[in-house]
Parts: structure tokens; sequence; C-alpha cells
């Protein structure tokens, strides 16, 4: 059975999605050349070159120029498309995916990439000893637990046919592609990684050569001459200026020092009123359900009526056009709308505070209670607590906001410390596994932060990923969305809306929705008057 | 001169172990970790993955024990591995020291090129004009904060004028140190605006300089022999404060304008909890600061003979 039928449902799926992802368009003819001006934003340094070793959106920016994995975001389709092979056939039992490798990938150090390089590279990231964040993706491999349980000394899953064939054999049936497109899974040459030089010097199979890396500052790359893809890259060299500071990007942008950025929401309300700068954005709806969550256990929340009050008593239309300047789109369920089980002819909890104030004097807490609610600081954490906090009052919950920073708030959703926290959930590329955030086998910590606990959604759950049938499956996981949306662990809030400003002068770049800032470097190309030709 | 940097070298070395110790100590009990920033990363971390990031890590050893370890790594030059590369902490630093010192010297630069004829002019001219011009100058100086003076100088000469990049490091060339180099120096430019006219002032009503001005002596003498040289002790002092600050001074700055330094390397490892990095950051921070005033001091000894004597 051909991947590209199995998938087509998935496809259909996703070219809707795409249209609600803003893909730039391009006619004319890519033109070799010129120097790409990037940036690598979100943080004020990177926090390492060996892609296997972080899952931050910056480092994996960066990575996507000197790096590749299995797999690609293809931003077009708004879906996972094959990169470092030309097919998959899936066996009978939907489980075994056998790959034909592309025999013209080269790493950096001129060797040709085989079927052991992946087989490796998956190995080196379930490594127990090292820990890296990729693991949670690996162990979906059969074999791969016992591997890092030290019961195995490989991963069973993996089997080499031939040098250019390569099986993967998954303990379910998640499509793959969902799982190996991110720097975490990339294919890197043992002979390289092990020299001491690595961490500072990466050495990969992506379309550009790393050339230097200054900390905190920027990170070079060359064009690499045997790259895989025809004619790509077509730019000759890519300078990605780090920086976590939204004011520099904007003013560098603005100033014609960077092809293309992500922007923040003041800047974002701005650039669309402008008619030039508006004419070069890329929105996205991210794969991200922004929400307040609740930890199920505590009250008044272990009553689903007040959590139901909740969703109806906020507004949140106007807190997305005042607060967040219209960067967001507004959440109807867990999974985000650009997921491909994303159900559009669901209905969102409309604000209707009679019904709010219905169903809380309908809870076991008539007289309305106080809710302590954590949240970051800024726009998108206490920003938020702050709006809500007097829709909550009308229905007689009191709000106390806590603010703490990133990693106490992790701590605390994990603990179960917290009673209640606003946060942003990676809820893709995979529907169910973002779903099994809800499921009651899954731990606080496993991210099941509000321990929310039911049979019945566990069985739907299970009942989709059990489901060979692509589209049944997606129709299965609609409903299993369907069920969180009804009885309303969550405060459902919004999908981010990630949005990139490109020049008018550069041209291939698509809106990623996995993360916006990862951008397919290799498709980007410069016009003739470009300030990266000069 | 030789009992006063021992004296120095003493002091330093305690202050150094007491503020790494509190930072070892604050960074332990506070909620959150290295693993808890990972978990933050908005990608759920399996719970078997983050216990055995943790073990590897020896978060879990007890405190006493992490800092013991820690403080005899120190000694024998080692400042361990950063929890994020697994990079030994001495070679991420070296490659920052040079570009944090580099900005704070032209920081400090800019900052006594300006800071110290407006400070003069203005004492030279009190009460006039231009004394009230300048010190409004230096107040102003004082009062804007970096960061937003850092935007506003990258409004001005990269988007408006185009005279110069807007961020990051070039290849260490002059036109990418200026904005800020000018941004970090502009509250110390003010700082010692102030504190010149205050010494010349102070200087210029001593007994001293009225005895050699009514015995004859000519104006250009006056200053170059009693009135710069004694108004220059207290200027000195507030040079050294300044410059040594500038270290720990520089990290918004250094955020801000993509620069290399150890500044922007502190705020991304406070932000991943990367313990090591931070400690080492911060001892580089305390070191500068340390070096720059027993510089100050061993210059107070060549510059004015009644310390000598004493």
């Amino acid at each position: 059975m051909k991947h590209g039928k199995i998938g087509t449902a998935l496809r259909a799926g996703a070219m809707v999605a795409a249209l609600l992802a803003g893909t730039a368009v391009w006619a004319e003819t890519p033109l070799p050349g010129g120097t790409l001006h990037l940036s690598a934003p979100f943080g004020a340094a990177l926090k390492s070159l060996d892609p296997h070793m972080t899952w931050r959106s910056q480092d994996m920016a960066v990575s996507k120029a000197f790096h590749r994995s299995l797999y690609t975001w293809d931003t077009e389709t708004n879906a996972p498309a094959l990169d470092l092979a030309s097919s998959v056939e899936v066996g009978p039992d939907g489980l075994t995916y056998t790959y034909k490798l592309y025999d013209t990938v080269y790493f950096h150090n001129g060797r040709k990439m085989t079927a052991d390089d992946i087989i490796w590279s998956f190995t080196r990231i379930m490594d127990p000893q090292k820990g890296f964040p990729g693991s949670s993706l690996i162990q979906t491999i059969e074999g791969a637990d016992d591997y890092a349980a030290g019961k195995a000394d490989h991963i069973s899953g993996l089997r080499k046919i031939d040098d250019q064939t390569l099986q993967i054999k998954m303990k379910n049936f998640t499509d793959p592609g969902m799982l190996f497109f991110d720097g975490v899974t990339s294919i890197l040459p043992k002979e390289e990684v092990e020299k001491p030089g690595f961490i500072t010097h990466p050495v990969g199979l992506g379309p550009y050569v790393f050339v230097e890396h200054i900390a905190g500052s920027r990170v070079v790359g060359k064009k690499f001459d045997k790259y895989f893809k025809p004619g790509k890259p077509y730019a000759d060299r890519v300078e990605f200026t780090i920086s976590g500071d939204d004011s520099a990007l904007d003013m560098a942008f603005r100033a014609g020092e960077l092809d293309a950025t992500v922007i923040s929401g003041s800047a974002y309300a701005l650039y669309k009123q402008d008619p030039q700068l508006s004419k070069g954005l890329v929105e996205v709806a991210e794969l991200f359900t922004a929400h307040m969550g609740m930890n199920l256990a505590d009250p008044p929340f272990d009553d689903e009526k007040v959590r139901q009050a909740i969703n109806y008593a906020i507004d949140r239309d106007l807190i997305i056009q005042k607060l967040l300047k219209d960067k967001a789109f507004k959440a109807t369920g867990w999974l985000p709308r650009t997921s491909i089980a994303f159900d559009a002819a669901r209905t969102p909890y409309p604000y209707d505070v009679e019904k709010a104030k219905a169903l809380m004097a309908a809870s076991k807490y008539p007289d309305g209670a106080e809710i302590e609610v954590w949240a970051r600081d800024g726009t998108n954490g206490i920003g938020v607590v702050q709006a809500i906090t007097p829709y909550l009052k009308a229905i007689g919950l009191t709000v106390k906001p806590k603010v703490v920073e990133a990693g106490m708030l992790s701590d605390a959703m994990s603990a179960g410390s917290a009673q209640a926290w606003i946060y942003s959930a990676g809820t893709g590329p995979d529907p169910i596994a973002a779903l099994r955030c809800f499921d009651s086998r899954t731990t606080r910590a496993g991210c099941n932060y509000g321990g929310f606990s039911d049979p019945a959604f566990d069985a739907m759950l299970d009942k989709a990923a059990g489901e060979l049938d692509a589209q049944k499956r997606i129709e299965l996981t609609k409903q299993a969305d369907g069920y969180i949306f009804d009885k309303a662990p969550v405060w459902f809030h919004n999908n981010n809306k990630a949005v990139v400003a490109t020049q008018p002068w550069v041209h291939g770049i698509g809106g990623n929705v996995t993360e916006a800032a990862i951008l397919e470097v290799d498709s980007i190309w410069l016009d003739a008057d470009a300030p990266g030709r000069k | 001169m030789a009992l006063v940097l021992l004296r120095r070298l003493l002091q330093a070395v305690v202050t150094v172990a007491v503020v790494i110790t509190l930072v070892f100590l604050i960074f332990s009990v506070i909620p959150g970790d290295y693993v808890s920033s990972l978990m933050a990363e908005k990608r759920s971390l399996d719970p078997a993955v983050a216990e055995r990031i943790a073990a590897e890590l020896h978060l879990n050893d007890p405190v006493p024990l992490r800092l013991g370890q820690y403080l005899v790594g120190i000694l024998h030059g080692d400042l361990g591995l950063s929890f994020a590369t697994q990079q030994p902490v001495t070679e991420m630093l070296g490659g920052r020291i040079w570009a944090s010192f580099k900005l704070a010297c032209a920081a400090m630069a800019c900052a006594i090129v300006t800071g110290l004829p407006l400070g003069y002019i203005a004492a030279a001219r009190q009460n006039r004009w231009i004394d009230g011009l300048a010190m409004v100058f230096a107040v102003s100086g004082l009062s804007v904060p970096g960061f937003w003076f850092g935007l506003l100088l990258m409004y001005v000469f990269s988007l408006q004028l185009g005279w110069l990049p807007t961020f990051g490091y070039g290849q260490g060339g002059i036109e990418h140190l200026i904005l800020p180099a000018l941004t970090l120096g502009i509250a110390p430019m003010a700082l010692l605006a102030r504190t010149t006219r205050a010494a010349v002032l102070e200087t210029k009503t001593a007994d001293f300089i009225r005895t050699a001005r009514s015995k004859g002596m000519s104006e250009g003498r006056l200053v170059r022999k009693h009135l710069a040289r004694n108004a220059f002790m207290l200027i000195l002092t507030m040079i050294g404060l300044q410059f040594g600050s500038m270290m720990g001074g520089s990290v918004v700055i250094e955020s801000l304008f993509a620069w290399p330094g150890v500044g922007s390397l502190l705020i991304q490892s406070v932000g991943l909890r990367d313990i090591p990095v931070v400690q080492g950051c911060i001892l580089v921070i305390v070191l500068f600061f340390l070096i720059v005033n027993t510089l100050v001091d061993v210059a107070y000894l060549l510059i004015d003979p009644r310390i000598r004597y004493k």
C-alpha cells in the first residue's frame, strides 16, 4: 500500500487547513545566489548546535539550514512530506513502513547517507544516558522502550534492508511523518558526532554547510554543493541573527537588514495598518492551543458545570481583538484549526453570561469560589488573567492571580500544586498524541496536567488510535476532541496566530503551522535587487 | 603597594566564595530546575526522560554535596559542564569575555570623553546657562532607561539615517560597536559629568587653590598642577565603580543588540536554569569588578602621595 494512497484523506483535510495557514504563493522562477538574512528569534542565545539536544523553536529554526530529517513539514499541503526518501510503503499490518532512501544524499563531510545513519541517529536519540527530548518521538517505534530500559542492545523496530532501504515498525498506527520531521530527529553522521568538535561545528546533510557561530549573535552557513535536492538551495549563504528582543527584530526588519522574521503582537497591529508592510505578512494558525488549565481534583473545577460556565462566561472575541491585537484564532476545541482532525463544523462556546450563571447556580458551588490562577509574565500570561478576571467575577468566581516564571509554572502543573494556569500547549501535528493529554493513563507530568480521568474518553481515543483507515481515524479523533470540548477540562482560549513578516524582495517563505519561525531555508530566494545580493 | 595588593587578593577570594555560594544556594532552593525548563518548551517531555536527565545531571543529589563538588572544581579551574550543551563552561565563557570587555571599554571611553569635559565646563561656568544645560543633559542620561535609549538610537541611526547596523556583531568592526557602546555608556557619562562638576567645584574653593591663585599662578598651571589632580581622585573612584559594574550592567544591552557577550549568555542560562553557566557568568562579572577596583586602588597610590605615606 503506497503512502500516497493512505495519506489521501490526510492531505484532503490538510489542504483545507492550508488555506487557513495562509501559505505564501509565488510564481516567478527562483533566482539563485545572494545571502539570506534571517532571524533566530525567541532567545538571547542558542541552546545547542546539536539538533538532538534541543527542542527549542529558535534552535530548530537554525538547524533546518544544516540538518534534515526523514520527513519535513510541507507548508503548501500543511502535512508531513518525505524528505530523505523517494517513497514509502506501508505493510498490511499498518505498522511497518519501508522507505526507499535517495541515493544522492551526502553529508557535509562528503560521505553518502545510508539506512545505517538513520538507524544510528534514532538509536542515539533513544540513548538512555542522554535523555534527548526527541526520545519521546522515537519511543513510538517498536522496541525503543526495551532499548532505553537496557533490555535490548538495539531498537528492534528499525531494520536495514539494504543501504538505501529502511524499515521502521511502529508500535501503533501513528503516521511516522507526524513524528520524524523536526530537528530533534535529524539524521547525523556518526563519525562526526563522535568528534569532540561537533557541538561547536555541526556537520549534517542540510542545504547549508556550517561556517561560524558567534554565540549570542549570529550563525552563518554557506551553500552545500552536494545537497540532494537539484538546484537547491537557491541562496549562496545564510546568516541568522540571534535575538530574543522583538523590538530589535522589528527595527532590523524595517531597516531592511532582515529578509524575514516573526513579529510580536504589538508589531503585528502596526504592520497590518502599513500599506507596504502588510503585503508581506504570512499568517499561520500554529499547532498550539492557549487555554486556562484547571486542576480537576480541586474544587470548584471538579464540577463539570463550573468548567462549562467559565467557557460561556468569557468574551474571547473581545480579548483576542483588544488584548492580543487579533494575533490569535478563537479555539473551538483542544485541536487547533490547522490540525488534520479539526472539526470545522463545531460551534464554539458563545459568550453567554446568563447561561454561565445558570450553570453556576446548578453546580455544586452556587455561591461561587475563589480560584488561584498561575501565569507567566506578559500579555499572553498575566495579561490574559487580568482580562478574564471581571468576566469570572460576574459569575461568582474571584480570581487570585499568581505570576511565576516558566520553569516554576511547569513544575507546579506537573506536580498538581497549581489550581489553575494559563498555558499554551503543543497540540499537533499528531492529533491523537495531543489528545493523550486527557488520557487517564497519562500522568500529570506527562502532560495530563489537570488530571482528567474518564474511561469513556480513553476508550474513544484507543478506538481512534487502533483504526487502520486514515479517514475513519480522523473522524474518531474528531469525536474524541468533541467529547473533550463538552467536558471542558480547560477554558478553550485561542490558537496562536504566528506572523512572519517578509520583505518584498524575498520569495519562497511558507507558513509553517508547527512553528512559524522554522523556515524551509532551501526554498527561499531573493530578487535581483535584494540587499542580500549587494 | 605589595601589602595593598595582598589584602585585596584575600578580600577577592572571600568575596568570590561568598557570591558563588549564595548564587548556588539560591538556584538550589527556588522552584524549577533545568528539567522543568525543558518541560516549559511547550512540548510534553516524557516523565521517564525527565527523570533520566535529572539523574544524569545529578540534580537530585543533596545540595551540600553538589556545592562541595562545585567549589572543589573551581579550585582546580574547572567550572563544570553546561547542562544544556555539555560544553565546558570555561570554553563557553572564553568566547564571550572579549566581546563584553570590548563593549565595556568602548562604553567607558564614550562616558569619559563626554562626561569629563561636560562636568568640567559646567563647574567652570557655574550657575550659567551652559551649567544648567549640561546638568539637564546629565540628569536625563541617568533617568533614561538604557533599553529605551538603545531603541531610540536604533531608530535614528539605523532605521532613519541608515548609517549603522541595527544589531549584531558583524566581523567585530567598530560600526557594530557604536550603538551598544553609546547605550551602555549613557548612564556612566551622566554620572561622571555630575561627579566631575561636584569634584571641581569642591576643589576650586579649597584653601590651597586660593593660595596658589593669590600667589599669581596662571590659571592653566593651576588647573593642571592642583585642581585637576585633586579633583581626579573622586572622579577616578567613580570611573572604577562604573567600569567595574559594566560587565554585569550590560546584560540587557547585550541582549538588545545581539551582542555576543557574557550578559546575553547569563540571561539565556538563567532562563534555562543552566546553573553551571550562570555561576560561571557571575564569577566573571564579580572578578572583573574586583580587578578593576584593585587597579583603581593602585592608581590612588600612584596619583596621591598622601595615601602612600599613610
